[in-house]
């Protein structure tokens, strides 16, 4: 049973959400961090205060990564197990910690001191192994670092003074405290260039909306997260659409691994994206605007929330914008790990908070988005985008690129390169010259696009990124020849079967069975049926699933059966058509 | 308002669909039969199963969400859409534990005469052979997760007697479950348990006390196929 006062400081916690239902993860997020857990009785008093269901309030308690019913440790150690970690040493890392703390993934020490939990990319795939210790990025572990933090946990150190801030990082930032590095490499003309706040605002105003969502439709702007949707259609339908409300969703769940781009603009140019918001609100006529951000960002949180009271005293937000009739204000929701809550409708679900669920489709969220109301969601590459060719104009904004693909892309260039970090490129650059400005050399593969985009060989290395040939949302992660593709697979197969809302039955299921038939080829028991019935699955599984993730989810096997097909059946039994995945003999053992 | 009628065509045969259903429901009036498992009656669309997935141009959509358009050429009776109905039924065969001969719902399961109908001897998939627990602490109802199809039937059409929500989902991926609030054990009535077995497609919500009560042999599917 849950004892008086807990209740009152639920009670408490609550009250400063204002009972707001939509603020149900920011109640969930403070419990956890406070308790370290939510037991079942905690969500009982929860969905008595806010007046919500018990069933509603365990769906998204326990739908979230970042959210435990048993204690997750006073310190809660999260390692990133992305590809690109593996490939930076995250086994010697895990190692570490386990034998540091004698204890293994998933236990808490005994006095539940500190908790050790593994978590999918956190965004930092140019300087891995990176982890999370309640919230605050460590980057660039070493086992000796593994030592010093876990020394720090045990004496009770705060987390903040366990973080080494980089010399060149000091000067800059004074509202950030992190050891995350932004690794610019290379500037463009869009988003590492002069930023003056404020005059792309006031000329779109001048402009007036209908002529700002033109300019957007001429210059030809795509969607940057991925789907590459025409951003001025995108606009022009959330404003014909009729309603006495608007919203503009900023989407800052950058989940896919290997990217990292969004962190940097969000580090970097917040405020340019926080100006880009206002002005797709002025151009849709919404007057609230919300940033997802993802909860592997939240060290970043006070960074922003900082720069969105300068700019409402600088009157760029809040009432009467620059002396106008325009009102337009921003606030910051957490998300609390679920890669699922980039997909748009279910990052509406989450920002409700609900389970993030994708909706069906129609309708769009164009017509009824957050709270049932018209809503525009963009990447916040998209909106330093469109706010750049308000300033510069579409033709400007066209010049740059290809035809068909028009502007520079972001990209988050990681793994076996010399120089990994973000590059602003002009669509239509090969992969070859990518490689040769990242410096990687003995390239065996590129994944473009992250695991939901495609695997490619140096038989493809002259093809372009644009959304005609390699389209991405901005993940490009290089894998030289000593490189394991298949084990590399396997970890983005297994990211998709975790990352699964479960919500459909071929994402839920399928999933579980592409990663279970990829391990029997791993094990060398695979025939060449087996490749093609990993095929015919992976087929079926992107054909029937409901949304984006398990639209895509089959591509690591897909492509790589594509383009690197010699290396599975370098490994298949060749000598008999069929292999049963059970084993009698293990099993016996097993039992 | 007036009810507007627009022209629609499945598999060759032109159909006047009213304006706003979609293609299943469209399907259903003019006894077109598109397979469906977690589509219900009058209960909003959830898009789960998948299994109504029709063809429309190159796109495969599924029938239950998506809404009837003017001058739409649906295929509902191709080899691929067959082949990949078939494969949905087998995911969900060997996703959960479901032994049909000692099942209270056995011919009476919507999941198990979609297997007929399609042809499914064995599953193409290996069976995941889930450990999934049975709760028997309500007094009218027992919830079987091992034959569950995370079909949200019930979590959208039974609800407590004042109206609250009792089912819910928990956790995700292949971990879903349904879930019923267990602060409340009362709220799930004798008629309400009733209801929730009748709402359920397969064995996972079943009514204590009586079982068997109609012979096999002479349940819904054991007698037409259709239903």
């Amino acid at each position: 049973m849950i004892s008086p006062e807990m209740r009152l400081q639920i009670a408490e916690i609550v009250t400063q959400y204002h009972f707001e239902q939509t603020e149900l993860l920011a109640v969930l997020s403070a419990v956890q961090k406070k308790w370290r857990f939510i037991s079942a009785d905690m969500i009982a008093v929860i969905a008595e205060e806010m007046d919500l269901p018990v069933v509603h309030v365990e769906g998204t308690a326990s739908f979230y990564h970042f959210f435990s019913t048993q204690h997750a440790g006073k310190y809660t150690v999260y390692i990133n197990q992305s590809a690109t970690a593996e490939m930076a040493g995250l086994k010697e890392i895990i190692y570490a910690f386990e034998s540091e703390l004698g204890i293994t993934i998933g236990d808490n020490s005994s006095d539940n001191q500190i908790g050790l939990r593994t978590t999918s990319c956190i965004g930092m795939a140019d300087q891995e192994p990176a982890i999370l210790i309640n919230g605050t990025v460590f980057t660039s572990i070493t086992p000796s670092r593994v030592s010093e933090l876990v020394a720090g946990m045990k004496s009770n150190s705060l987390v903040r003074d366990l973080v080494r801030i980089p010399l060149e990082a000091q000067k800059c930032y004074p509202t950030l405290h992190t050891e995350v590095r932004n690794n610019i490499r290379l500037k463009g003309p869009v988003f590492f260039c002069d930023y003056i706040p404020g005059i792309a605002l006031k000329k779109a105003m001048e402009l007036g909306s209908l002529d700002v969502i033109e300019w957007i439709k001429k210059s030809g702007l795509r969607g940057r997260g991925g789907a590459g949707f025409p951003t001025g259609q995108k606009w022009a339908s959330c404003l014909a659409s009729e309603s006495d409300q608007r919203f503009v969703i900023c989407n800052g769940d950058e989940g896919e691994p290997g990217t990292f781009k969004d962190r940097v603009l969000l580090t970097e140019l917040p405020e340019m994206i926080f100006e880009g918001m206002t002005l797709a609100g002025y151009s849709v006529e919404a007057k609230e605007g919300i940033l997802y951000l993802r909860a592997e960002y939240s060290y970043l949180r006070e960074h922003l929330e900082v720069l969105l009271e300068s700019m409402r005293s600088r009157h760029l937000l809040g009432r009467r914008i620059l002396g106008t009739r325009f009102s337009f204000d921003i606030r910051i929701k957490e998300g609390a790990g679920a890669y699922i809550c980039g997909e748009e409708s279910a990052l509406i679900e989450s920002a409700e908070g609900k389970r993030g669920q994708p909706r069906n489709r129609p309708p769009f969220p164009v017509t009824s988005g957050y709270l049932r109301r018209p809503t525009v969601v963009n990447n916040p590459e998209t909106l330093g985008c469109a706010l750049r060719i308000i300033l510069n104009g579409p033709e400007w904004f066209r010049s740059l690129g290809t035809p068909a693909s028009a502007g520079v892309k972001l990209l988050s260039i990681a793994g076996d390169c010399r120089m990994p970090g973000i590059y602003e490129i002009e669509w239509g650059k090969t992969i070859r010259e990518i490689l040769d400005l990242c410096g990687a050399d003995r390239t065996l593969a590129v994944q473009i696009g992250g695991p939901s985009g495609t695997c490619i060989s140096e038989k493809e290395f002259d093809r372009r990124i644009c959304y005609s040939d390699l389209s991405t949302g901005g993940a490009f992660t290089v894998f030289s020849r000593d490189r394991d593709l298949l084990s590399i697979v396997h970890n983005y197969m297994k990211f998709f079967r975790d990352e699964s809302c479960g919500f459909c039955v071929p994402c839920r299921a399928g999933n579980v069975l592409l990663v279970k038939a990829l391990e029997k080829i791993m094990s060398g028991n695979g025939t060449l049926t087996d490749l093609d019935k990993i095929q015919e699955l992976g087929i079926m599984v992107k054909k029937t699933s409901r949304c984006g993730l398990g639209q895509t989810s089959p591509h690591p096997l897909l492509s790589t059966l594509n383009s690197f097909s010699e290396i599975y059946r370098d490994i298949v039994r060749k000598d008999v058509d069929y292999l049963s995945q059970f084993n009698l003999e293990s099993a016996v053992e097993d039992s | 308002m007036e009810q507007s009628y627009i022209q629609i065509t499945i598999d060759g045969r032109e159909i006047m669909a009213k304006e706003g259903q979609s293609i299943v429901e469209a399907a259903r009036d003019h006894g077109v039969v598109i397979p469906t498992l977690c589509d219900f009656k009058s209960l909003p669309p959830a898009g789960t199963c998948r299994v109504c997935m029709v063809q429309i141009g190159g796109r495969i959509v599924p029938g239950c969400t998506t809404p009837v358009s003017f001058g739409m050429v649906i295929l509902n009776d191709t080899d691929d859409l067959r082949n990949l109905r078939k494969g949905l039924i087998e995911m969900l065969f060997v996703e959960g534990n479901h032994m049909c001969p000692t099942c209270e719902k056995s011919g009476n399961c919507e999941l198990q005469n979609l297997a007929y109908q399609y042809g499914m001897l064995v599953p193409r998939f290996p069976f995941l052979f889930p450990h999934r627990k049975i709760e028997s602490h309500l007094p009218h109802l027992l919830i079987e997760h091992n034959r569950c199809i995370q079909c949200l039937r019930c979590v959208r059409g039974v609800k407590a007697k004042d109206g609250h929500e009792i089912f819910g989902f928990i956790q995700r991926g292949i971990n879903i479950r349904v879930t019923i609030d267990s602060t409340d054990p009362d709220a799930l009535t004798e008629e309400t348990a009733q209801k929730a077995m009748d709402i359920c497609p397969v064995g996972a919500l079943i009514k204590k006390k009586t079982g068997f009560k109609l012979p096999i042999g002479k349940r819904r599917y054991d007698v037409n196929g259709n239903g």
